[in-house]
């Protein structure tokens, strides 16, 4: 056999096989062309990373790097998680062919990128508050139904008593149900 | 636990005639056959027996021969050697797309001599158009190399109309009938070939015995420089045991060809129908008919090949792929490639060649545990369910 015990054994049988629906930061790297494809999906709490999951495309090293890097990654702080590295990878899986070090490299870079997706999302997230607190204090706003004045965090407007909720895309108050923001034309996405 | 053979175009296993032929010169007749005396002699005798057995199998004379260490020497002979005696006439050279590496890097050491090289394209069965062969003939063109049946995609090339046509513009041709020789009939008169590769651990004979033909009158370079062996075209002492177990090897071939091919072509045949009906995404690769007797190729899709194999292995079934990540070269099979298989499809290439020794049993086995290990290795793999989620869309 051309792999260590350790690789055959996360062949097998690959820890965190799947996708997280809601997760908070999905990275991919490599694509068919070269031969390896992975997808990495983690769930954050308190800087800790709850629950990984990933899909992967390739050969017998893809699929045990995988499973490797979301079983090394799983309960780590995000500090932690940026550490593991290619190296780190392939020495607890006790070494990889080769011509098959490559593989290690997808794993660590995969796992990486959905960290900085996460960061990503973290921080439009806070830029968005930012601007969602500033344009409830400067701008006044109105009902979207029967366009009364409101103070902007109401629940329901004081004038014809539709329920209301703040648009996450915009921050405007929108009548709650509503699949569409009348503001900014976004999909209503639930937080 | 079952062990079940399917790569037959890696190697067939010894028979057992031929290794009770090679047994006497492993053991105590060591001769070498250029010596003059009684046990060199014996050698000798032994040497060009297994070039007559080898001359019949494929209708030669005996002095057409000459023995080589592998198909890819073979193949890296006749087109340098071929190449390099006729380069006064010209430098330019046809090739397809879906040859051998062992040709298509002969060509590219020549293309660093200054030869000229076309690959002719081929057609989404992998069959080459003879025409397309003549329309990449330049005043130039002084050799062509198209394959007899190819090995990943089991395909049979229409060589005896390619030859026609080199004949008729006064162009060698070279056809690499590795994976062709000893399994279907290969008669070099009828096709009309200049040069012809075999290797004998296609069809039952030992590793590292193998030859070339090389029709009378025919110039070629010596391939290794030195004594005058293979009528000093070849030096270096002869692989005796591995020349007598490639001459017994033919021999048997050549007469129980039929009976074998009758044998495997009925599993054959249900593996290609049922394998598709198992499994869904599942594509045959290659000619559906016009193809080799033992061999069923496929690609799988949304998974990558090497994870097939290592998973088919662990349940005793040995196969191949022309994948990327089981090549050592990392890059997709350029046969799927030149078919007009994309890449991601490409990684999902899976071979099953079978062997005299293949039974009905073992083909039910494949498909037992066939079905499983394609869904296991899906409910991993992100294309599938990306192919899913667009699906359900």
């Amino acid at each position: 056999m051309i792999y260590s015990e350790k690789v055959m054994e996360h062949f097998q049988n690959p820890r965190n096989v799947g996708v997280i629906q809601d997760a908070d930061g999905v990275g991919q790297v490599g694509n068919p062309v070269c031969g390896d494809m992975m997808s990495f999906y983690i769930k954050v709490k308190d800087n800790r990373i709850e629950n990984v999951k990933f899909q992967t495309f390739g050969c017998g090293a893809a699929i045990a790097v995988s499973s490797m890097v979301s079983e090394m990654a799983m309960g780590k702080t995000i500090e932690e998680a940026l550490k593991i590295t290619n190296k780190s990878v392939a020495k607890e899986l006790g070494g990889l062919p080769q011509n098959k070090l490559h593989c290690s490299n997808l794993g660590a870079d995969a796992l990486h990128k959905a960290i900085e997706n996460y960061k990503e999302r973290q921080k439009a997230e806070a830029e968005k508050k930012e601007a969602r607190e500033k344009s409830v204090d400067k701008e006044k706003c109105y009902c979207p139904y029967c366009e009364g004045p409101l103070e902007g965090l109401e629940d329901y407007c004081t004038k014809c008593g539709i329920e209301l909720e703040e648009c996450p895309g915009c921050g405007e108050p929108v009548k709650k149900g509503d699949e569409k923001c009348p503001h900014c034309g976004a999909t209503k996405v639930r937080v | 636990m079952r062990r079940v053979y399917l790569d037959r175009i890696a190697a067939t296993p010894l028979h057992p005639q031929v290794l009770e032929a090679m047994l006497p010169y492993l053991k105590d007749n060591f001769g070498n056959p250029q010596s003059l005396h009684s046990v060199g002699q014996e050698a000798l005798k032994a040497v060009e027996e297994a070039r007559g057995q080898v001359a019949q199998l494929i209708n030669c004379e005996p002095q057409e021969v000459l023995f080589t260490s592998s198909g890819s020497e073979s193949n890296n002979f006749a087109l340098r050697g071929l190449a390099l005696a006729h380069q006064k006439r010209g430098t330019h050279i046809v090739l397809s797309a879906v040859e051998h590496q062992s040709v298509l890097h002969s060509a590219k050491s020549l293309e660093k001599l200054g030869f000229k090289v076309s690959s002719v394209p081929v057609d989404k069965w992998g069959l080459v158009n003879p025409e397309d062969v003549q329309r990449a003939f330049s005043d130039e063109t002084i050799l062509v190399s198209v394959m007899l049946a190819n090995n990943e995609v089991g395909t049979i090339e229409p060589v005896g109309e390619v030859a026609d046509i080199c004949r008729s513009r006064d162009v060698l041709f070279h056809t690499d009938a590795v994976a062709a020789a000893g399994n279907v009939p290969v008669d070099v008169k009828e096709l009309g070939v200049d040069a012809l590769s075999l290797a004998g651990n296609q069809f039952y004979g030992p590793q590292g015995s193998a030859a070339l033909f090389v029709k009378k009158g025919t110039r070629i370079l010596p391939f290794i420089d030195g004594g005058i062996q293979e009528r000093g075209r070849r030096a270096g002492t002869e692989n005796v045991s591995g020349i007598v177990g490639l001459g017994k090897a033919s021999e048997i071939a050549r007469k129980e060809m039929e009976k074998r091919n009758e044998q495997v072509k009925p599993l054959r045949d249900r593996l290609m129908r049922l394998l598709p009906q198992e499994v869904e995404h599942v594509f045959l690769t290659g000619h559906p008919e016009k193809r080799l007797p033992n061999h069923a190729s496929f690609c799988i899709e949304f998974i990558e090949g090497e994870a097939m194999l290592l998973n088919l292995d662990m349940q005793g079934i040995s196969a191949s792929s022309g994948s990327a990540c089981t090549s050592r070269a990392l890059k997709a099979s350029h046969v799927l490639l030149a078919m007009g298989i994309d890449h991601a499809l490409a990684q999902g290439s899976l071979v099953f060649s079978l062997i005299e020794e293949t039974t009905s049993k073992d083909i039910d086995y494949l498909l037992e545990v066939f079905p499983p290990i394609i869904e296991k290795l899906r409910k991993m793999s992100p294309l599938y369910t990306q192919y899913l989620e667009e699906k359900g869309k």
